[in-house]
């Protein structure tokens, strides 16, 4: 009886709700915020919003979109090469492609039109996130499936990755996001790694091995005591650490804010520094970036496709200064949440990038409801009782295929 | 204990594989319903092999044969490598039980045999490195695979090597041109191939290979070894 009424709840949420995205230019040049379709860019240099042009126009003060590429599956996720000669990305069956980008530059009008080549994959797993280790040797892909592989990126990839590292298998559930820290004598450096099952893990990524796990929903004072089973545990949404690599922000799922947690290379261990709370609003973060050398972590938190019929788009923008790592005891008191009027780029970035001004308290926790319904059907597996998948397996006419006794 | 049981042999205590019939192939796409070890470490063996285990707790796994199906080759290992322990990995429910009940009635009738085989549940294609670390198996089985399911993951003489078999031509066309494409793999020679006694055993060793011999069909062969890896350690 619950589960036909669960079938038809499943149908209802065919709407499809993405989180909003930021990215941070590495010498904080501009700041990009992307919200469904939209991809809206500020330029802290001009103080200006920047005008996006397809390959057909535009003139030098714009930024040009100088490739394009058709992937048949939906891409989940993309990362460009530390040497800026290729494009890495995945589908939603878990094949990464590469695309050698090394020819292009402003001159070149004419591009030889190259095609994206199949390098490895995650057999039918959504890969979550994609990235290139800091010596660019090698390729990390997490997915779905709670697994993180580590692939020797060659030096012709055309040719496909083939030999892989290790594994790095610890989490519970889907891994969401991956983040590196290295420093001068640790130029390898390490892999910081977030999922659903709440907790953000340090890895030894060439041997694979877990050095160290931090429970950040029950740091955070998220889990309710009398938690039940069937209850889904608040992901981990995003990483970003300093560039010295001893800092990492985490947003969480119902956390207004983010946890600021410590890492040490000599101990090889993640320890809790402090929570950051975003104070007057329900400022829950779905993206957040920075640029290396400056300490900012910018954050946003929006969605699109809602079902209010308020605004199709949501995104909100906020920042934390005092993003860097002291030695001193006064990293306590360092890191705060700015006002609108103290972020860089001031209103007109905000304008900009959020679409708006201010938002109703009312659209925040909508929105903060979609994403999370929206990762959690994506993400998680659902766990059919028995009956459900004999009902499920009644339309299957493939009984002649059995064999014979 | 000795209620007639149906689905076991009254002479030879063996399970009746006419009880245990499940559709040929099965659905690797699907997330069935088994538990499946977090990490290899968190594997455990003892409940897999309990006798062999005892005596020397430090053994590992050194052969997996993906989609053991009915177990035919295993058994033939087992007695072939007595101290070396094997685990076949399938999806089939049905199969996998008919598998384990086989075992146990193997190690009931010959005592001290058969302790190092063994059979779990699992959808190998997604799993493998859950259960096993990095370069611990040195024998690999693809027996036989299902036809539909052509997945593209699908120098120094090491002792990893992969052994595949089937009787339909593409598949074996298939797998043959991706082992021989993969930069890390390379064919085993011919009198290698002369001199491995497992060899013999992929086409007469199971249920599939007795069924092409029968009738008479063309089976197609590919077993190559991984060469060392490019990045220095």
């Amino acid at each position: 009886m619950e589960d036909n009424h669960m079938e038809e709840n499943e149908q209802k949420l065919e709407t499809e709700v993405a989180p909003a995205l930021i990215a941070v230019h590495p010498s904080q040049i501009s700041v990009s915020v992307s919200v469904g379709s939209e991809l809206r860019v500020f330029s802290l240099q001009d103080g200006s919003r920047v005008k996006l042009v397809d390959e057909t126009g535009g003139h030098k003060d714009s930024i040009r979109a100088i490739r394009s590429r058709v992937s048949e599956k939906r891409v989940t996720s993309l990362a460009i090469s530390g040497d800026g000669m290729f494009v890495c990305f995945a589908d939603k069956f878990g094949v990464v492609y590469v695309v050698d980008i090394g020819d292009c530059n402003y001159e070149n009008t004419a591009p030889v039109n190259k095609k994206a080549v199949p390098i490895l994959s995650h057999y039918c797993s959504i890969i979550t996130r994609l990235e290139f280790s800091p010596d660019g040797k090698y390729i990390i892909t997490a997915d779905r499936d709670f697994k993180i592989r580590v692939t020797v990126f060659p030096k012709q990839p055309l040719n496909g990755a083939h030999e892989i590292q290790s594994f790095c298998l610890g989490h519970t559930e889907f891994v969401s996001c991956l983040a590196f820290i290295s420093c001068e004598d640790y130029a390898q450096g390490l892999l910081v790694s977030g999922s659903g099952d709440s907790t953000v893990r340090l890895w030894d990524y060439a041997s694979g091995c877990l050095l160290d796990t931090c429970d950040v929903g029950a740091e955070a004072g998220l889990l309710h005591s009398n938690q039940r089973l069937e209850e889904v545990l608040p992901a981990i949404t995003d990483l970003c650490a300093t560039a010295d690599g001893s800092l990492v922000a985490v947003a969480v799922q119902s956390l207004p804010g983010i946890m600021l947690l410590g890492c040490s290379f000599s101990t090889r261990t993640l320890s809790v520094v402090k929570v950051v709370s975003v104070e007057g609003e329900t400022f829950i973060p779905t993206s957040i970036g920075a640029a290396p050398s400056f300490p900012l972590l910018w954050m946003v938190m929006g969605a699109s496709s809602l079902q209010s019929n308020d605004s199709a788009l949501l995104a909100r923008v906020r920042a934390v200064s005092g993003f860097t790592a002291n030695t001193s005891e006064s990293t306590e008191s360092e890191t705060s949440v700015l006002e609108d009027t103290e972020i860089p780029g001031g209103e007109p970035l905000l304008q900009a990038l959020q679409g708006k001004l201010s938002i109703g308290e009312e659209a925040f926790s909508t929105a903060a409801e979609a994403v999370k319904t929206a990762m959690r059907n994506l993400l998680i597996k659902k766990q059919y009782s028995a009956e459900r998948r004999e009902f499920r397996k009644r339309g299957r006419n493939d009984k002649k295929n059995q064999t014979p006794a | 204990m000795e209620v007639s049981n149906p689905t076991h042999s009254k002479t030879t205590g063996l399970p009746r594989k006419r009880f245990y019939r499940a559709r040929a192939h099965s659905n690797p796409l699907s997330d069935s319903h088994f538990p499946v070890p977090v990490s290899p470490s968190q594997f455990d063996c003892t409940v897999h092999y309990p006798q062999f285990l005892k005596s020397d707790s430090s053994k590992k796994i050194e052969f997996a044969d993906i989609g053991c199906g009915f177990g035919g080759l295993l058994i033939s290992l087992s007695t072939l490598f007595p101290d070396t322990l094997m685990i076949g990995m399938e999806l089939r429910d049905k199969v996998t039980e008919y598998v384990k009940e086989r075992i146990l009635a193997l190690r009931a009738s010959n005592p001290g045999h058969y302790e190092n085989v063994s059979v779990v549940r699992t959808n190998s294609m997604k799993y493998i490195p859950n259960y096993f670390e990095k370069g611990q198996l040195t024998k690999m089985f693809f027996l036989f695979p299902d036809p539909h399911f052509k997945e593209k993951n699908h120098r120094r003489r090491s002792r990893w090597i992969i052994y595949t078999i089937t009787d339909v031509e593409e598949l074996g066309v298939w797998m043959k041109s991706c082992l021989e494409g993969h930069p890390l793999f390379e064919a085993l020679p011919e009198d290698e191939l002369e001199a491995d006694p497992v060899v013999k055993l992929l086409s007469t060793a199971t249920e599939e290979g007795q069924k092409v011999e029968r009738n008479e069909g063309q089976t197609f062969r590919a077993v190559y070894r991984r060469i060392a890896s490019s990045l220095p350690h």
